[in-house]
């Protein structure tokens, strides 16, 4: 078992690593830190760019193996290089890693959730008026682009804070910035501006896991054991509940693997647009700032949560499906 | 001879029909699809949104780059019937323009990716083993990789006439994967099928056993899927341009004039209401087009819907 | 689900129960499933009646799609919601047609239960077999504490024959096999003591020794609780020994009722006298060809207004179609004139009265049927099936069409779907040696888990053998190039079990037929030609050819994978199981077609079965697998005289006889347990642990067959040869 865990393991860190350098190299010929230093005002000494981009190890003039092999060096060390402005990568990347993690695990637990209950429920009450509605508002979220989702609520917001006359909903920032208080009133300020945006994340997740759950639900609705619950003697409400909801869980599982690239791209946008400081925001900015070595950590990064998510839906699957169980 | 079913006369045997009917199935598939309201919807938006791509530009007094300098920022008018933006340009003409690109886009992506997801997953599955392993290991290693970060790295190279295609080159070399995962799932299970075993046991060579039988009978889905994967592109595409990542220009899309029209969105909302409402309309009706061949294609859920 | 109840019938709820009401009584039941989007409504049921009481078995058979499962899922009130039921049930004399579905629960699995047929998908996949089990207790006594119903789970485990109940309690239902989940399905049907179960199909899905078992078991299951059983199958052999009544289905209707002597020894209903001659029959010698019903069973959502049989019917006569006729005692049918004249006057469905317990048959000509004493052979037109020539002689004498040596085919035991590894190793088959000669027909039969499939991939796959080799028309397969290999394929074609899987959904008839000719290089227009000509010899028609797979039924479907299989005009042809997934009445068309063609074409058959009463009909010679080995192997006639090898004789024995007399005085042999995983085959003889025969012997005999692996020996001479150290002493006996 051991052996097997451990050589599945080796795969995903021979696939991380992969990606790295595969974005590590793209990221190096494709962007230009020299051009990021030659366009400061007023225009500095070719010799100090020079200087500061081997200092940084950016140096298009030294040769890309080089540059490459001495970023894996430290890569692999934890050390990530330094930003384009002189800053440690690994430092920031702990801190803005942070924030978008919050907002994905809270986003799928509510909009997982949510779905997998709307879904299932909609699957019994099939063709009615509840199935109907949620159908369809499912396949309406799910034909808006999470950035539209995200523009809109935050335009709403702001319309709704003009309304009443105060801000009742925050929109931009994790928190009010110069804030001081009670550590529980710095944490109610932070939920509060948390609202939106994962409203905005759960919001599409849920509709893509209710219609995925529905369909597993009416898969096991007709199922001979659903039957068999019921010939014993179960309510069918209860042998639903039971028994089908149970089993049609097991391959929404695995679906989740396959919607969590969707909900990296969604919270990069996310971030984006209600300004907060997570890895998302932070690569569009780099990628502006023709920065390699965040795009390179950032890319890692999110190699690392795919991973991850696969893993652990791995594993959810062996644990909520004996047929699989080791 | 069994009398169980009357023989033909003997007579008739040599003569063959010149061409065979029309399959029935077809027209099963056919008259379900007509059955399904949504499909028929999602057609007619479709071709409506369609015909304003195409025609819009060209009946549009106004060019795309054009600059109406007495009306800027106005609302719908006579003149600019969706408004014009703050360089006075003409919100209609942009919109028009960058739902043909984006159609483009879309429809160009998915064929890609689909025919991509076909073969290597029949071919993984189909021959497993080394082949099978190879194929899924690359496939999982583009899983990995994120593919926003590469597109947003490459976006510099998508300037000028050609610079979308190769937006949609990469657009579909990053999202074949899990299609190609679920025609490999299915193929292994087609491959146990017994008209597979009667076709290898008559000597007909692998190749010819995925391309006659084991592609054409998912068909089906791999069509609902590629129409899904339209969808999918278009919103794609809309949030790398949002960014400024996508489509450069002077080349526009829907994404370029709705990230222009979002800072507007309260003060001049034609700018952001009427590409965003295109856009929002053009992927519900790919995606009820999508859904509904799903159903109609998809014999396994013919009693799910009605 | 809508239900209209008939009023004012019969006693009221709870007063009339007394001792003599029937537990269940079913009148004038009507299912109608309304169909979605233009789908027409299919009448799945239409006036079922029947009645059983206390200790009673009453059978209800019929073909696929006669309304029998329905109907019983209808009573226990599990059908879907788009089910329209009309008619009344009674259990215990009160009615429970309607009942909301709270108070009907606490009556299922409590006064009424059920075993359905496929214990695979039966059981819930997530939760243990115990638990499940002692969910049908706690469900009915919510106060029972949990220890309580566990200890209860374990009794009913060990009831029904679980090795181990403590230990497997904890098991998944995948961990079981189908005949341990199927105990399983009856443990929790007798959980809480019902006074009718009703069984749908309980051994459908089972090989032959574990259906033994487990009619064994409901017979025990019947005695310890008393109950009333309905035994719902499609299998005339299982009803024949274990149910008193019996009441025929066809297109949702009830044709016949009686006793089962009366139905199996004087059916007067040309249906049932032609299922009757439909079945092989293993306990007859020469049987003969069998009786084919032509047609197929009408389809349920458009029926037209005469007896449903009628277009099958060979003694129909035109007022058949005039107006379905009602269930009534032979000659209480109305005169052909009577019918003539009412259906001038109302074309009505006749209405449908409840079960008398008397002998009752729906056929207008049931009278003329007893008066003249019919059987199935006198109304139905029976082929007549030339024998083979040319392939007169000695067997030694004919070419050998295949030869296999010491076959073996091992493949890795995987497990884990989520870290797949290596476990172990399937001894799938481990050592075949047979041979088929020119125009003859050798049987491979075994259970499911045997190694037949196994076999014919190897044979077919024309490969290299891991160990031993395969001969085919004289030519060793490892020692051909591939264009050779190529060109063998041509002699050697196979028709395969799943009519619906074995032909290319996307492809015409013409398409599927011609694809073989097509590969192998054949000129265009002798391709056409060659297809029409062999969709004649199949038995098709030649408008066939432009249609769908889809579009036929079981029985054509057959036949056109036969015309594809002969369209290289191969000299043998590997019947993997070409009948087992048809109903009776198509199954003897499709047996008395490969009877033609071999006479005909002069094939030789490799068919692979589990039915030993079909292979008994159609097989020259039979080699019986056990778990990847063959353990007797002979010409038909002496093998089922006199069987040497224990396992041989307990397959003979399992197989229940449509024959109701014959079946109550045979005693069973009834194997213990399940067969072996081929993963780790026990040592010496392999069937040594479930053998009959071994318990009884000295333990220094019992040593050997622990020990030392037998090897065919010949047997009772000439050409029978036996894998049993014992086997000398057998006498033969069925």
């Amino acid at each position: 078992m051991g052996k097997f865990l451990a050589r599945r393991l080796l795969n995903y860190v021979v696939l991380i690593f992969l990606a790295t350098s595969f974005a590590y190299v793209l990221a190096a010929t494709n962007l230009a830190p020299r051009d990021y230093f030659e366009q400061m005002q007023p225009p500095p000494d070719p010799e100090l760019v020079n200087a500061q981009l081997d200092r940084l190890n950016l140096n298009d003039q030294t040769p890309l193996a080089e540059r490459y092999v001495t970023w894996m060096g430290g890569a692999l060390t934890g050390d990530f290089g330094q930003t384009i402005q002189g800053g440690s990568v690994t430092d920031q990347m702990l801190m803005k890693a942070g924030v978008t993690l919050r907002l994905i695990v809270v986003a799928t637990l509510i909009g997982s959730f949510m779905g997998i209950a709307i879904g299932a429920y909609a699957a019994i009450r099939q063709y009615r008026a509840f199935d109907k509605a949620a159908t369809g508002a499912s396949f309406f979220v799910l034909s808006i682009p999470t950035v539209v989702i995200a523009i809109v609520i935050q335009v709403g917001a702001a319309a709704f804070n003009d309304f009443i006359g105060f801000q009742f909903f925050r929109y931009s920032g994790e928190y009010t910035a110069g804030i001081q208080g009670e550590w529980w009133e710095l944490l109610i300020n932070r939920v509060y501006h948390a609202i939106l945006p994962t409203l905005v994340l759960a919001l599409a997740l849920f509709a893509a896991f209710a219609r995925y759950q529905r369909n597993m639900m009416l898969d096991v609705l007709g199922s001979d054991f659903v039957r068999t619950a019921m010939a014993k003697g179960l309510t069918r409400r209860k042998a639903l509940f039971k028994h089908a909801l149970r089993t049609a869980m097991i391959p929404t599982i695995t679906y989740f693997t396959f919607t969590f690239g969707m909900l990296v791209s969604g919270a990069t946008f996310t971030e984006k647009i209600y300004a907060w400081h997570g890895m998302g925001a932070w690569l569009i900015d780099s990628i502006a700032r023709q920065d390699v070595h965040v795009v390179a950590a950032v890319s890692w990064f999110m190699a690392v949560t795919i991973m991850l998510a696969s893993f652990l839906s791995d594993i959810l699957y062996a644990w909520l499906d004996p047929r699989v169980r080791v | 001879m069994s009398s169980t079913t009357e023989r033909p006369d003997r007579g008739s045997q040599t003569e063959a029909p010149a061409v065979p009917p029309a399959p029935s199935r077809l027209k099963d598939v056919l008259r379900q699809l007509i059955a399904t309201r949504r499909v028929i919807i999602g057609f007619a938006m479709l071709a409506g949104l369609a015909l304003l791509a195409f025609l819009g530009p060209v009946i549009s007094p106004w060019g795309i780059t054009e600059r109406d300098y007495l009306a800027t920022l106005d609302g719908p008018s006579p003149e600019h019937w969706f408004g014009t933006n703050r360089t006075g340009q003409d919100i209609f003409t942009q919109s028009a323009a960058g739902l043909q690109k984006s159609l483009l886009i879309g429809l160009l992506v998915a064929m890609i990716s689909t025919a991509v997801a076909a073969l290597v997953g029949a071919f993984a599955g189909y021959f497993g083993g080394l082949t099978d392993r190879a194929l899924m290991w690359v496939a999982d290693l583009a899983l990995v990789l994120p593919s926003f970060v590469i597109l947003a790295i490459l976006s510099k190279h998508f300037m000028g006439a050609s610079g979308w295609l190769i937006l949609v080159v990469l657009l579909a070399g990053l999202s074949w994967m899990v299609t190609s995962k679920m025609v490999r799932g299915m193929t292994i299970s087609l491959r146990e099928r017994e008209y597979i075993h009667a076709a290898r046991f008559m000597g007909v060579p692998p190749r010819k056993i995925i391309l006659r039988h084991i592609l054409p009978n998912m068909s089906s889905l791999l069509i609902a899927d590629a129409t899904i994967m339209v969808s999918t592109a278009i919103i794609g595409e809309t949030a790398l341009s949002y960014f400024g990542l996508g489509v450069q220009p002077p080349d526009i899309t829907l994404g370029i004039v709705i990230a222009d029209g979002a800072n507007f969105a309260t003060t001049a909302p034609w700018m952001f209401l009427f590409p965003t409402a295109l856009l929002v309309l053009l992927v519900l009706a790919v995606n009820m087009i999508g859904d509904g061949l799903r159903d109609a294609l998809d014999p396994t859920s013919k009693s799910r819907r009605s | 689900m809508s239900i209209d109840t008939i009023e004012g019938h019969g006693p009221a709820p709870e007063a009339g129960a007394t001792a003599d009401t029937p537990v269940l009584e079913v009148t004038d039941l009507n299912v109608t499933f309304r169909g979605f989007g233009n789908n027409p409504d299919v009448n799945a049921v239409r006036g079922v009646s029947y009645s059983v009481r206390s200790g009673e078995v009453l059978g209800i058979v019929g073909e696929s799609g006669s309304g029998k499962s329905v109907s019983s899922m209808a009573a226990m009130g599990l059908l879907p919601d788009h089910a329209n039921i009309t008619g009344s049930v009674r259990l215990h004399g009160e009615e429970i047609l309607g009942l909301e579905d709270k108070v009907m629960a606490r009556k299922r699995g409590k006064v009424i239960s059920m075993v359905f047929q496929d214990p695979l998908s039966g059981l819930t996949p997530v939760y243990t077999v115990g638990d499940q089990l002692a969910e049908a207790v706690t469900t009915h006594d919510k106060k029972i504490p949990k220890a309580k119903a566990r200890e209860r789970a374990v009794e009913l485990l060990d009831l029904v024959g679980i090795p181990n109940p403590e230990h497997r309690y904890r098991s998944f239902p995948h961990e079981f096999s189908g005949g341990m989940r199927q105990r399983v399905m009856i443990a929790m049907a007798m959980a809480n003591d019902p006074d009718v179960i009703i069984c749908d199909e309980p051994t459908t899905a089972l090989d032959v020794t574990i259906q033994a078992q487990i009619l064994d078991l409901l017979r025990t299951a019947q005695s310890e609780t008393g109950a009333a059983i309905v035994m719902i199958t499609h299998d005339l052999g299982v009803v024949a020994g274990f149910v008193d009544r019996l009441l025929v289905m066809y297109a949702g209707r009830p044709v016949e009722i009686g006793t089962v002597d009366e139905i199996y020894y004087g059916s007067r209903m040309p249906y049932t006298m032609g299922l009757l001659g439909a079945v092989p029959r293993m306990d007859l010698e020469r049987q003969g060809a069998l009786v084919p019903i032509k047609g197929n069973p009408p389809s349920l959502t458009d029926l037209p207004p005469g007896c449903p049989f009628a277009p099958r019917c060979p003694i129909a006569q035109p007022e058949c179609d005039l107006a379905e006729p009602e269930l009534l005692t032979v000659g209480a049918q109305p005169s052909a004139e009577t019918i003539r004249a009412t259906s001038e006057e109302n074309g009505q469905a006749p209405a449908q009265v409840e079960d008398t317990g008397d002998r009752r048959v729906a056929c207008i000509r049931s009278g003329e049927i007893e008066t003249n004493d019919w059987t199935a052979q006198d109304i139905y037109p029976v082929p007549d099936i030339p024998e083979a020539e040319g392939t007169g002689g000695e067997r030694e004498h004919r070419a050998e069409v295949l030869r296999v040596h010491d076959l073996i085919k091992h493949h890795p035991l995987m497990k884990g779907a989520v870290l797949k590894r290596r476990v172990g190793t399937v001894y799938a088959v481990d050592g075949l040696d047979f041979d088929i000669r020119e125009g003859e027909t050798l049987a491979l039969v075994g259970e499911s888990g045997c190694g037949k499939s196994s076999t014919l991939m190897e044979i077919l796959g024309l490969e290299k053998p891991q160990r031993g080799s395969v001969e085919v028309m004289g030519r060793d397969v490892s020692t051909l190039s591939k264009a050779e290999r190529f060109a063998l394929r041509k002699d050697m074609q196979i028709v395969f079990q799943d009519p619906m899987s074995s032909l290319d959904p996307r492809m015409t008839v013409f398409d599927i037929i011609a694809e073989p000719l097509v590969t192998h290089r054949v000129p265009q227009d002798e391709i056409t030609r060659r297809v029409y000509e062999l969709v004649g010899l199949v038995g098709l028609n030649t408008e066939h050819v432009t249609r769908f797979p889809a579009e036929f039924s079981g029985g054509q479907r057959q036949r056109i994978g036969i015309a594809r299989a002969l369209a290289l005009e191969p000299k043998l042809l590997v019947l993997d199981e070409p009948v087992s997934a048809l109903d009776v009445s198509i199954q003897a068309g499709v047996i008395n077609l490969l009877e033609e063609l071999q006479a005909q074409l002069g094939l030789a058959y490799l068919f692979v079965a589990h039915d030993l009463s079909v292979v008994r009909h159609i097989a020259d010679r039979v080699a019986v697998m056990y778990l990847g080995r063959i353990v007797e192997i002979g010409d038909t006639d002496s093998l089922y005289k006199s069987p040497s090898h224990p396992y041989t004789q307990a397959l003979l024995s399992a197989i229940p006889v449509p024959d109701p007399e014959k079946e109550r005085g045979r005693a069973h042999i009834v194997l213990d347990g399940d067969l072996p995983s081929p993963a780790n085959p026990p040592s010496g003889c392999r069937f040594r642990t479930r053998c009959q025969k071994f318990v009884t012997l000295s333990a220094h005999d019992q040593e050997q067959c622990t020990n030392v692996e037998p090897q065919i020996l010949p047997v009772n001479g000439g050409d029978q040869g036996s894998a049993c150290h014992f086997a000398e002493r057998q006498e033969g006996a069925v």
